[in-house]
């Protein structure tokens, strides 16, 4: 697993990597009551809002942590968005997307790294 | 207004010794949650007593030869007409009938009036008032005084172990009376539609009476976060954001603000722009709208017609813990406003279907009579 400083991770198999956002993010966010997940078939650049998440208090962006095409959205989120808080680094996923430029991956954080930027926050 | 220059109520240190996120609200670090979260403070609150410092707000007496007469030079109420023992809800208003400032006055006892503002608009409020009744009246603010409000269906079983006399208090009663072996200030009243107090105690003995109240296995520290969703599903407007100094109280959809009395002698400011209100001449009303998809329409969020047409603008909103869905309070014209009609939100460009529904959105549970 691989991670972002705006608190992403993304897990890679093969050419496909799945996206949610890490334990730490959902802590800080709270009780997610709301997920917009991105339509299959819309293509994303490294950075681009993939994904709204909402708490009850606000809303935050989920940034695409790797460029592609998104083919799988996980649409159980619409009916469960407490997934998000109860499994963030598992069954609370946002979307699959198909790797256009896997080098990106090069550029993000391993889980040691990450954790050491948690410790700087 | 950078970090340094925030200030500390008395209960800071026992925030966030129990784990608060702390955040800056009017001027303050304040508690938006503990340990538990939004969701849960908000439905404990709902289901027992929750706890809350808003000693953010600004308390203050109004003293003067008849300072209820004085005071009424600059609000909406009939505050001539509070009696001993009570508390009114009124509006501090502009020329233009706009609001300044909401805001509660109370005559716990004959020390004149003892006056609860806004957080963020209370050095506005007290120059306003002190330099309008000038010779006739005076303010002193209580900046040695700390409000606790403990809100909930088992408030009333929790404070009268502390307070025998708060058990005979209704809703919007208030009396000073001596308990926790201090001095103690207290309303029937509070910001989230459940039954509950406000207590004002002397600062330096806050975190005490804060400590004392949470030993009981009923209560639990509520922050802000909870306090608006709550606040919200009660139908209340928030200060800054569903009113502000170009929305009259009827607007608002407060219309009891404005006094039956006043209404009559329209001696009040802003009184041509609001008898015409009153009258029916309203180009915008507050609307509750219940959103019936997607995603919850947060404040500045459009509101649209049936047909697209932008018509007003979400004030308030977020999702609603004992609602159970998303809700919002905005503002449209009249002819959009009747319960049951099908507006639409626009969250982040996309229109969702809203309809309008009565406020409140969760039954209040005001303890009316005994």
């Amino acid at each position: 697993m691989k991670f972002t400083k705006d608190h992403e991770w993304v897990e890679v198999a093969g050419d496909i990597a799945t996206v949610g956002i890490t334990a730490y993010a959902a802590e800080q966010l709270g009780d997610v009551v709301f997920v917009e997940v991105p339509e299959v078939g819309k293509t994303v650049k490294q950075g681009d809002q993939l994904a709204v998440v909402e708490s009850v208090k606000a809303a935050s962006d989920v940034y695409a942590p790797v460029s592609g095409e998104v083919v799988e959205a996980n649409e159980t989120l619409g009916d469960s968005p407490e997934t998000v808080n109860a499994l963030p680094e598992a069954g609370g996923w946002f979307a699959k997307v198909k790797l256009s430029n896997a080098a990106e991956l090069d550029a993000l954080m391993d889980r040691d790294a990450y954790e050491a930027f948690l410790g700087t926050l | 207004m950078s970090e340094q220059d925030l200030k500390k109520t008395p209960l800071y240190d026992a925030h966030v010794a129990a784990g608060a996120r702390m955040v800056p609200f009017a001027g303050y670090h304040m508690p938006v949650q503990y340990k538990d979260g939004v969701l849960k403070e908000h439905l404990w609150t709902r289901e027992h007593a929750g706890l809350f410092d808003v000693s953010h707000m600004g308390q203050a007496r109004l003293r003067g030869a008849d300072p209820a007469k004085s005071f009424e030079k600059l609000v909406s109420a009939d505050y001539q007409g509070l009696k001993p023992g009570k508390q009114r809800y009124a509006v501090l208003l502009n020329a233009e009938g706009g609001v300044i400032d909401d805001l509660m006055t109370a005559r716990p006892d004959d020390d004149g009036l003892f006056i609860v503002v806004n957080g963020a608009c209370k050095d506005n409020d007290y120059k306003i008032i002190a330099e309008a009744l000038k010779g006739e009246a005076t303010v002193q603010r209580l900046e040695d005084r700390a409000l606790l409000a403990l809100q909930g269906p088992e408030a009333a079983a929790v404070l009268a172990a502390h307070i025998p006399e708060a058990a005979g208090m209704v809703f919007m009663d208030s009396a000073a009376v001596t308990a926790f072996g201090t001095d103690v200030l207290i309303s029937r009243s509070g910001y989230t539609g459940e039954d509950g107090y406000e207590i004002s105690v002397p600062a330096t003995e806050a975190a005490r009476i804060w400590n004392t109240l949470l030993e009981d296995e009923r209560v639990k520290a509520i922050g802000l976060g909870a306090r608006d969703s709550l606040r919200l599903e009660a139908g209340l407007p928030l200060y800054g954001h569903d009113m502000d100094e170009t929305v009259s109280p009827i607007e608002a959809g407060m219309p009891f603000a404005v006094g039956k009395s006043r209404r009559e002698a329209g001696d009040y400011l802003g009184a041509d722009r609001i008898a015409k209100e009153l009258a029916g001449d309203l180009k915008r009303v507050r609307v509750n709208l219940k959103v019936l998809e997607g995603a919850p329409a947060r404040e500045g969020a459009e509101i649209a017609d049936a047909d697209g047409n932008v018509i007003g603008k979400v004030t308030s909103g977020g999702f609603g813990p004992s609602y159970g869905g998303a809700i919002a309070i905005g503002f449209v014209p009249p002819q959009f406003a009747v319960v049951g009609d099908k507006l639409k939100v626009i969250v982040r460009g996309k229109p969702a279907a809203a309809e309008v529904v009565a406020s409140p959105f969760v039954p209040t549970r005001y303890v009316r009579k005994l």
